[in-house]
């Protein structure tokens, strides 16, 4: 599982973790997340994402 | 064509550029920026440390990068000396250029309070990419930093080392931390929960003096509490820059004045992020510098558009018990209402009328934050 960091504010999206909150269940690989998903920080969306793997 | 000018690079500059380049293409776009114009997300700069981040890894593109992408100019290391507005230009370094409009992105300066002792010089802020850079080389060997300032950026520094297994005591007049965000009771649970990680507390109190003691160094309060120490990192807060406008005659009060479409009193100068103050808002925070950002661009681009600003709660990267804040807005009455759940709490500030005005979420609340986020009016409409 891979982590993700919000180059414009630095959210990390966990894929272990998903983000059940927003009903991306726990394992949800980052290109399975919706495309209609935006950054629950910022509000940048998927398209506009610069996200970058963590490297940890 | 004069170019649009940006003064800044932060992520304000940067976001309007990257949203204003979807829009028009071919403007000339000149950037000047005082620093080396890296781009990077300053929220990660509390946050990095864990993931063992050196400053190089947290810069997401320099400026050759960024002008590339941006199709602008980007001068680097100057300093802009003054705004005419009557010629419509700006000096920098001596050089004068005219623009079609121009945005300052000039961010804002951490406060510094004076403290007295031989080593006061040595007080660290990280405010930006060059800061964090000297901050991480002053802690390589520390096995313990003191944090002067107990709200969001003090409180994330915290987190941040402990997970890097550096301990720190953290020192604030108020009672508790985050206290300009959250009421007493979730202060008190989040300032219970990291004594509990081992988290130093020091509420009530503020630094006096820093002095040098052999290669560490000793920090003494105002109650005469002495603290051995490795590194002492003020984290009080911001203060808008705003002295260029002043100086350019822009209304000015804690921010640079803009409207709703990020305009200053003056033709064709705009500003937006840290430094600048909307309606009466001056709000350090990623959300609505994009939003100020998606709704200049489309200004800039000849379409006039107003600034929205829905609810936008604020995390606190204390990850062991984090917290999400959305204040009331100045000058609404009400109360907080609190409920403490399993592994957290829920702070609930209600008007009058009973409908929900803010929030702060801690620990396993947080997973109600965009339930309730739904539920909070819009800051601007």
């Amino acid at each position: 599982m891979r982590r993700w960091y919000c180059l414009i504010c630095g959210f990390i999206y966990d894929e272990a973790l998903g983000l059940p909150e927003a009903g991306i269940a726990p394992g949800t690989r980052w290109e399975d997340v919706p495309e209609d998903w935006v950054c629950p920080d910022c509000g940048a969306p998927k398209s506009d994402f610069e996200m970058v793997e963590a490297t940890d | 064509m004069d170019p649009l000018i940006i003064v800044g690079t932060g992520l304000g500059g940067y976001s309007l550029a990257r949203e204003w380049r979807k829009i028009d293409a071919n403007t000339p776009l000149l950037i000047l920026t005082r620093d080396d114009g890296h781009y990077y997300s300053k929220p990660m700069l509390s946050g990095a440390y864990t993931g063992n981040k050196p400053p190089d890894a947290i810069a997401l593109g320099d400026a050759a990068a960024m002008a590339s992408q941006l199709k602008a100019e980007i001068r680097t290391r100057i300093t802009v000396e003054e705004l005419d507005t009557a010629a419509g230009c700006v000096r920098a370094d001596g050089v004068l250029t005219a623009y079609s409009n121009v945005v300052l992105a000039v961010g804002a300066d951490p406060i510094h309070v004076p403290v007295a002792g031989d080593a006061a010089e040595l007080v660290m802020s990280v405010n930006d990419l060059a800061d964090y850079a000297n901050f991480r080389a002053a802690i390589a060997t520390a096995r313990h930093v003191t944090i002067i300032g107990a709200g969001l950026i003090g409180c994330e520094f915290a987190n941040d080392l402990l997970s890097g297994g550096i301990a720190s005591a953290v020192v604030d007049p108020a009672a508790y931390p985050l206290s300009r965000l959250l009421p007493a009771e979730a202060g008190a649970a989040l300032a219970h929960a990291y004594a509990g990680f081992g988290v130093d507390w020091r509420f009530g109190r503020t630094v006096a003096r820093v002095d040098r003691e052999g290669t560490r160094l000793r920090v003494t309060l105002d109650g005469g509490e002495v603290l051995a120490t490795d590194a002492v990192l003020s984290a009080i807060g911001l203060r808008p820059r705003t002295a260029l406008a002043q100086a350019a005659g822009l209304d000015v009060s804690r921010g640079i004045l803009v409207s709703r479409q990020l305009r200053t009193s003056s033709d064709r100068v705009y500003a937006l992020g840290d430094c600048a103050e909307v309606d009466g808002l001056v709000l350090p925070y990623v959300a609505p510098i994009m939003q100020a950002a998606r709704a200049l661009a489309s200004t800039l681009a000849g379409k006039p558009t107003d600034v929205a600003y829905p609810p936008m709660p604020v995390l606190v990267k204390t990850s062991r018990y984090p917290v999400v804040v959305a204040p009331p807005r100045p000058g609404v009455s009400g109360s907080w209402c609190i409920d403490r759940l399993e592994g957290g709490m829920r702070a609930l500030y209600r008007a009058g009328d009973d409908r929900i005005e803010g929030f702060a979420l801690l620990g396993s609340a947080t997973a109600e934050r965009q339930k309730l986020s739904r539920e909070l009016p819009a800051l601007l409409d």
